[in-house]
């Protein structure tokens, strides 16, 4: 299955948060300028910032401040305006003998299907799923993930968590059927709903676990980023904690396994890291930016010099990509939810890194050139087509 | 009574002291909530627990249960503790 061929852009944007604001960079189908547009809600911490596909118009922004609780913003005009939601993602109180949580902070936002228009989802820390279904005004949590007894044990506590919070995240719907949805935890592992949410089956079959500890704990699984391919939804791409992996869905939860297909990436390298991003319309095209995540996990670039690595073949054989990108001494890395595509015919990579500079991958990451620098610790970029 | 108001929350506000009403810290906040949508999310989180990094004075006394009582004549200072980075 492949979509035709994209309409060139004629206003791209790539959305930047920040541990202190947002961003936004304005281009079009060439992509050979920017312009820049913020800061947005500067000295907010700023996890993800989301355009709306169904119209191009639309942005939600997951924001905080170190001292105000976590709330998203709304704005249908670009940009130009914000309004903050009138609920926010807020946890249920306790109930079932399981302790009260408290949102800290919004994590992940992710648009609901092409066919409901106004629905949308939302990941926390510590872990919880969260539904609008008028646009992200209000909020709902679904108590079959946030006060359900197993998936409790399995997010522990918050302090069980990473070190800026357990978050749940890589909240995916099936563009084939609004009802078919994805999530991910670190930890927790990856999980799929086939009736919008009510009920949950693990999908951790084939995934590794740190040396030595029991793959039949879903506690011990931290997937970092989990991405279903646009052009063939039967296949998925993870980048783990414990490695790189592909699963084609066969419907059969016995076959349904991730392979680990990150072993064939150089042995020096590794194939740990946080973000993976999949092609618009090809599902055999991928990439991962790894990261050193050796013994205290220094979570920056191997040897300090970055790099992509894409595999065109389902992951097969992996190339390196680091063309234009510096080559020696930067020790900076990309978290989970700051390396993405562009839809256009040869799409464009973005990448921001926690040193605050954002770059773009040209001819699919094959050149690198700058796009901004001494931006804060970037958390998430997304690119979009305003209406 | 009066209320003083930090500049993180200005934006809800509009202006550093507000006058608002509550015979308990919950109330209060309960009311400023009306007069300021949202305001008491940022402060006050879902199980009711004031949120880290935020202080309340009563009358120059330190708070942190917001079934405090309150008299219809006390200031109430919603301050940030200092921290950050």
């Amino acid at each position: 299955m492949s979509p035709a061929s994209p309409v060139a852009a004629k206003r791209l944007v790539v959305l930047v948060a920040t541990r202190k604001g947002a961003w936004f960079f304005h281009s079009d189908a060439k992509r050979r300028t920017w312009t820049v547009d913020g800061p947005h809600f500067l000295g907010h911490t700023i996890s993800h910032v989301q355009l709306d596909p169904r119209d191009g118009r639309t942005l939600l922004a997951a924001a905080r401040t170190g001292h105000l609780g976590p709330t998203i913003f709304r704005s249908t005009n670009g940009g130009r305006t914000w309004k903050e939601a009138a609920q926010p993602p807020a946890f249920a109180q306790a109930s079932g003998g399981l302790p009260g949580r408290s949102v800290d902070h919004n994590f992940w936002l992710t648009p609901g299907h092409g066919s409901e228009r106004d629905t949308w989802y939302a990941g926390t820390s510590p872990q919880g799923l969260f539904r609008s279904e008028d646009g992200g005004v209000s909020w709902t949590p679904l108590p079959g993930v946030n006060d359900d007894a197993r998936f409790r044990e399995w997010m522990g506590s918050p302090q069980d968590g990473t070190p800026d919070g357990p978050k749940l995240h890589s909240v995916i719907v099936d563009p084939r059927d609004a009802q078919h949805l994805y999530f991910a935890m670190s930890s927790g592992g990856v999980h799929e709903s086939c009736d919008g949410g009510r009920s949950w089956a693990t999908l951790v079959k084939g995934m590794e676990v740190v040396d030595g500890l029991d793959p039949g704990t879903l506690t011990f699984h931290d997937p970092h980023c989990v991405r279903l391919c646009p052009s063939n939804p039967n296949r998925l791409y993870q980048q783990n904690h414990c490695g790189i992996y592909r699963m084609d869905r066969t419907g059969d939860a016995a076959t349904d396994v991730w392979q680990r297909v990150g072993r064939k990436m150089p042995k020096r390298v590794g194939d740990v890291g946080f973000p993976m991003v999949v092609h618009p319309r090809d599902a055999d095209t991928a990439w991962v930016f790894p990261m050193n995540g050796t013994t205290v996990w220094p979570r920056t670039s191997p040897d300090g010099r970055p790099a992509a690595y894409v595999t065109r073949n389902g992951g097969k054989t992996w190339q390196r990509q680091d063309q234009g990108l510096p080559e020696s001494q930067a020790w900076w890395t990309v978290k989970r939810q700051a390396m993405t595509a562009d839809a256009q015919a040869t799409p464009a990579l973005y990448l921001g890194t926690t040193s605050g500079e954002l770059w773009a991958g040209r001819e699919g990451g094959e050149r690198w050139f700058n796009i901004a620098r001494h931006l804060p610790e970037i958390y998430a970029v997304e690119v979009g087509e305003f209406a | 009574m009066k209320v003083l108001i930090p500049g993180a929350l200005r934006s809800y506000t509009g202006q550093g002291q507000v006058d608002a009403a509550g015979g308990t810290v919950d109330a209060l906040f309960a009311d400023l909530d009306r007069r300021y949508p949202g305001l008491r999310f940022r402060v006050v989180d879902e199980q009711g627990q004031l949120r880290p990094n935020m202080r309340l004075f009563v009358n120059g006394l330190g708070v942190r249960d917001l079934k405090h009582g309150l008299q219809p004549h006390d200031f109430v200072a919603v301050v940030l503790a200092l921290s950050g980075g």
